[in-house]
């Protein structure tokens, strides 16, 4: 029986139009609908699941960010987590903050609560990163089974549908172990208010970096964010010659 | 032993049951629930007040604001709802088949829907009048889900949540709060709409004085056709202090497996076509005497109470689906070019939005207000103002909708976009839980069907009883005469 550390990130929602701001520093982020990651829900979703199939007793979701992503963690504990963590990163930590530093970050958490997996989503919808699973195993020198549309426990180890540009993969890992969530390994619960209610009970602990030894200093430095250009109208050509003319005339060819 | 000594003695023991009586009372535990639901109540009205001259200032002002931890409770019960209502809700389907399916249902009893108000202890979520308005503005983005909720929990087991003994509370309530009983409203029949008062559906006593038998019809009923308890209406024979024999209404709880009812079939709607609006029969329904809510003959009172209890909630339901409709509208008219202009830049389209956005604006804050008013402890009188927030929203909520489907203009018109779903759903509001006509007049009627308001009558009542007959005859032919005419 044992523990298992779910990592959920606050996002700006999947519906949103996302706009650059004017000093091309960033996207507007102040007023703007946040939501829970959509691959974070399906992790939180697999570990609570375990929980139900009695694989695993207990399910710690994990955040870091400032006080708002509380409300991430609480979305967490209403669809079945015992209870969360809260790293608090505020200010110029928290725009630096990337994969890194999270994997860091979780690696120390998972040493602390003997955790026996890690489960977080494969990528964030915002920075698209695809880094912080694999960084974690790596750090943590745990086996990894990314990419995961269906995960089973047998015994000791971990089997691991993963889907690869393939086709699927499926793979044998021993526990401890990180596991990042693809789109297809289940179908997220939604948090129904009894649970909301419920979930206002549970606990959320209150931690530092510092406290874990991890420090926050980023190795990345953002120069600028545009927007992609916008989408010119296409030309049309009467025939393949003229096609192929074309692409070699504009270098594509 | 010394007989002074026994007196002592007795008196101290006296003494000492009266001390550790009260300590025992101090030590039990007085567990008040999170929020009680409030009945109707005498004393506080700010609207009625009004007519007498005066204003309670303390009612209104400040607005009424609800605390940081009740704002962020509600705000994390708003982002699932909304959640359900995009991504599993298809209205266009609801309205097309005049059904919702059963897994729309499933999934709005787990999310905990069908008992709002209904408290913890018996199941339900327990929210506030607030907490209630601001869901039902995510609610009402589908019109048959909201009328099929509202007529559930709004109305249908309203009756025993606030007049209902703590016996009908915990044999009933959990069930309805889960979902796994729906419950239904019913009180008009063929020959009374209005006239609540006159319904002739008779309850009659058995000989055993064990039953009431059931006999009558009713229509109108939502969730008629499947509802599994009903709040039902009937004349039973009262005898008066007086001994004279009258027919008085009663508010009886009435299961379906009582049996002798049938349910018509449902009725072909304009709008929210998805909930279910039938006739409902009692054919000699029998109904044990337990299942009466308040009193034998108290019936028109429970009727009127539930009926005003919920009413303030169509303000935010309205300036939600008006927010909604806004929102849908400005996309299309920043986009629209015509006369090499966007829509948008056109002031006759800007006007429709200000008239959108100014109602929205006073439907939400009339609701809130009304909420909050309600939520107060003292349980004040809010009919009046629930009147008020019913009839400005039915109106309200009909003019946005036309005015929305104008700026689409033909686009508007079809069936591809929700606005003609939205106009024929929200045609509604200006007939159901007693018809606006009616609701606009009730203060200056005294037989006040739309709640126990009193208002101008209650005004012109004191006026008179202060003066005497002598100058009553004066001042009314006085007006008379200078053409003026007197409501009282």
């Amino acid at each position: 029986m044992s523990r298992v550390l779910v990592g959920v990130k606050r996002v700006i929602d999947y519906a949103v139009k996302i706009r650059v701001k004017p000093d091309h520093s960033g996207v507007v982020t102040d007023g703007v609908k946040h939501s829970m990651n959509p691959f974070c829900e399906i992790a939180v979703e697999e570990a609570v699941k375990l929980k139900e199939k009695k694989f695993i007793k207990e399910v710690v979701a994990v955040s870091c960010g400032p006080t708002q992503v509380t409300e991430t963690i609480r979305t967490a504990l209403a669809m079945g987590c015992d209870r969360g963590i809260h790293v608090e990163v505020s200010g110029k930590d928290y725009e630096a903050m990337g994969p890194l530093q999270i994997a860091k970050i979780f690696a120390a958490l998972a040493k602390k609560e003997e955790a026996s997996l890690v489960i977080l989503g494969k990528q964030a919808i915002d920075d698209d990163c695809n880094q912080t699973g694999q960084m974690t195993a790596a750090l943590l020198d745990w086996p990894q089974g990314t990419f995961a549309s269906e995960v089973t426990i047998d015994g000791e180890k971990v089997k691991v549908v993963r889907e690869i540009d393939g086709g699927l993969e499926t793979i044998k890992i021993s526990m401890p172990a990180v596991l990042t969530a693809d789109l297809r390994l289940n179908t997220p619960r939604y948090a129904t208010l009894p649970n909301i209610m419920k979930a206002k009970k549970k606990k959320i602990a209150n931690m530092k970096p510092a406290d874990l030894g991890v420090d926050m200093v980023s190795r990345v430095e953002v120069l600028r964010v545009d927007e992609p250009p916008t989408r010119l109208a296409g030309v049309k050509v009467e025939t393949v010659d003229d096609l192929v003319a074309k692409l070699k005339a504009n270098g594509t060819i | 032993m010394n007989i002074n000594r026994l007196i002592a003695l007795s008196k101290s023991v006296q003494f000492g049951k009266i001390l550790t009586s009260n300590a025992r009372h101090a030590t039990k535990e007085v567990t008040l629930p999170n929020r009680t639901i409030r009945t109707h109540a005498r004393n506080l009205a700010y609207a009625k007040d009004l007519f007498l001259g005066k204003v309670n200032k303390a009612e209104c002002f400040p607005y009424p604001e609800i605390g940081n931890e009740e704002l962020e409770e509600i705000n994390s019960f708003v982002a699932p709802v909304e959640k359900f209502f995009t991504e599993e809700v298809d209205s266009k389907r609801i309205d097309h088949e005049a059904k919702i399916p059963p897994e729309t249902l499933n999934g709005l009893k787990e999310l905990g829907l069908f008992g709002i108000q209904v408290p913890e202890e018996y199941g339900g979520l327990g929210l506030s009048n607030t907490m209630y308005a601001r869901l039902g503005e995510i609610i009402s983005l589908d019109g048959s889900i909201a009328v099929t909720l509202a007529a559930h929990q709004a109305i249908g087991l309203k009756g025993i949540l606030i007049a209902g003994s703590e016996e009908q509370k915990a044999k009933y309530l959990p069930k309805l709060a889960s979902g796994e009983h729906v419950a239904a409203f019913c009180l008009t029949e063929p020959g009374s709409g209005s006239d609540a008062a006159s319904i002739q559906t008779k309850a009659t006593l058995s000989e055993d004085r064990k039953t009431y038998l059931l006999n009558g019809s009713k229509i109108w009923i939502s969730n008629g056709g499947f509802a599994d308890l009903m709040t039902v209406f009937a004349r039973t024979e009262v005898v008066g202090e007086d001994g004279v024999k009258k027919d008085k209404i009663t508010a009886f709880i009435v299961e379906r497996a009582f049996g002798g009812i049938t349910s018509g079939k449902p009725e072909d709607k304009l709008g929210i076509r998805g909930s279910n609006t039938c006739e409902v029969s009692f054919d000699n329904c029998p109904v044990p005497v337990e299942n009466v809510i308040g009193e034998v003959g108290g019936g028109f009172k429970v009727a009127m109470n539930i009926l005003n209890s919920g009413r303030f909630s169509m303000g935010s339901a309205g300036s939600g689906m008006i927010k909604k409709l806004i929102e849908m509208t400005a996309e299309y008219a920043g986009s629209r070019k015509q006369f090499g202009k966007n829509l948008s830049e056109f002031g006759m389209i800007q006007e429709k939005f200000a008239v959108m956005a100014q109602n929205a604006f006073v439907m939400e804050s009339m609701a809130y207000l009304t909420a909050g008013m309600m939520d107060r402890p003292g349980v004040p009188d809010c009919s009046l103002e629930a009147a008020m927030v019913k009839v400005f929203s039915s109106e309200g909520g009909w003019i946005c909708v036309s005015e929305a489907l104008q700026v689409l203009g033909g686009l508007g018109y079809t069936k591809n976009y929700p606005y003609e779903r939205y106009l024929r759903d929200c045609r509604i509001l200006l007939i159901f839980e007693v018809s606006r006509t009616q609701c606009s007049i009730s203060p200056f009627n005294n037989r006040d069907p739309c709640g126990s308001i009193q208002g101008a009558y209650g005004a012109g009542r004191w006026v008179a009883s202060g003066l005497s007959k002598a100058t009553l005859w004066f001042l009314f032919h006085y007006f008379r005469l200078s053409g003026i005419s007197a409501y009282a």
